[in-house]
């Protein structure tokens, strides 16, 4: 085997990068959750409940829906398919959640779950809290307004 | 149009996620907590509520939302409370997504085993 044919079985074999599959797939299931949250939104407001607490109600019903989904193990193949389609909405949160609690259950109550729930979301939950401080900081000292 | 539009913008705020995660080394946790930053940063411009107005429920489904919604409550709370108001308003709006995946996570993960 001379070295061009080499050359052509490694460029057989290494994985293809399939960016724009990969962004068409997020947008469509990230498209997707955004849908079923809209349902979700019309079915509740049919029941004579106001708009802000059918927004809320329904972040909480994708929250359950994913961490369901999540415990029962069929997620983790989704979100490795659709990536940040599933993990940018509100269903990343709950299942990053769901799954530290279901990987760290083994070592006990205290030192795995309560100590490891937050592991993955944290950060979302502690930077958030900082920007949002921060910000108002600067606001008031500015005194800006938009 | 409701449907339409949040459809439209959960998707591209997830197509915008895809690029960075497949165009960087950055992991999926350092994502989120961009997006949620930038959330943060879109309300303080004033720019989150022309979202909220195009896409209605679909601008309060991806993570973005819980920047805006930290930093409203923030802001809520200085305006009622002064600095202490800060302290204590918070966590008030995003406080029905953290308690609800806490309280479903521990309750469901009980009685479920990992696959392998």
């Amino acid at each position: 085997m001379n070295k061009e044919e080499y050359q052509k079985l490694v460029k057989d074999y290494t994985p293809k990068e399939k960016k724009l599959e990969n962004a068409l797939i997020a947008f469509v299931s990230g498209g997707s959750v955004g849908l079923i949250g809209a349902i979700i939104y019309t079915i509740l407001l049919n029941f004579d409940i106001q708009s802000k607490t059918a927004n809320i109600w329904t972040i909480i019903i994708l929250i359950f829906l994913a961490s369901l989904a999540t415990s029962l193990c069929f997620f983790d193949k989704w979100v490795n398919k659709a990536r940040c389609g599933l993990i940018v909405p509100i269903t990343g949160f709950a299942h990053s959640v769901t799954s530290s609690a279901l990987d760290y259950k083994k070592d006990g109550l205290i030192t795995g779950l309560g100590s490891n729930i937050f592991k993955l979301a944290g950060s979302v939950i502690i930077y958030g809290v900082i920007s949002a401080y921060v910000l108002t900081i600067i606001g008031v000292i500015f005194n800006v307004k938009f | 149009m409701l449907y339409l539009n949040a459809f439209i913008f959960v998707g591209l705020v997830s197509l915008i996620g895809e690029i960075i995660l497949d165009n960087t080394k950055l992991t999926p946790g350092h994502i989120t907590s961009i997006l949620v930053v930038v959330g943060a940063i879109l309300s303080f411009f004033g720019i989150y509520e022309y979202f909220i107005d195009f896409a209605g429920i679909g601008a309060s489904i991806p993570i973005t939302s819980f920047g805006n919604l930290l930093y409203q409550a923030c802001l809520e709370g200085y305006k009622n409370d002064g600095i202490l108001g800060m302290f204590t308003n918070m966590l008030t709006t995003t406080s029905g997504g953290i308690t609800s995946a806490i309280i479903f996570s521990a309750f469901l993960t009980l009685f479920t085993k990992p696959k392998d």
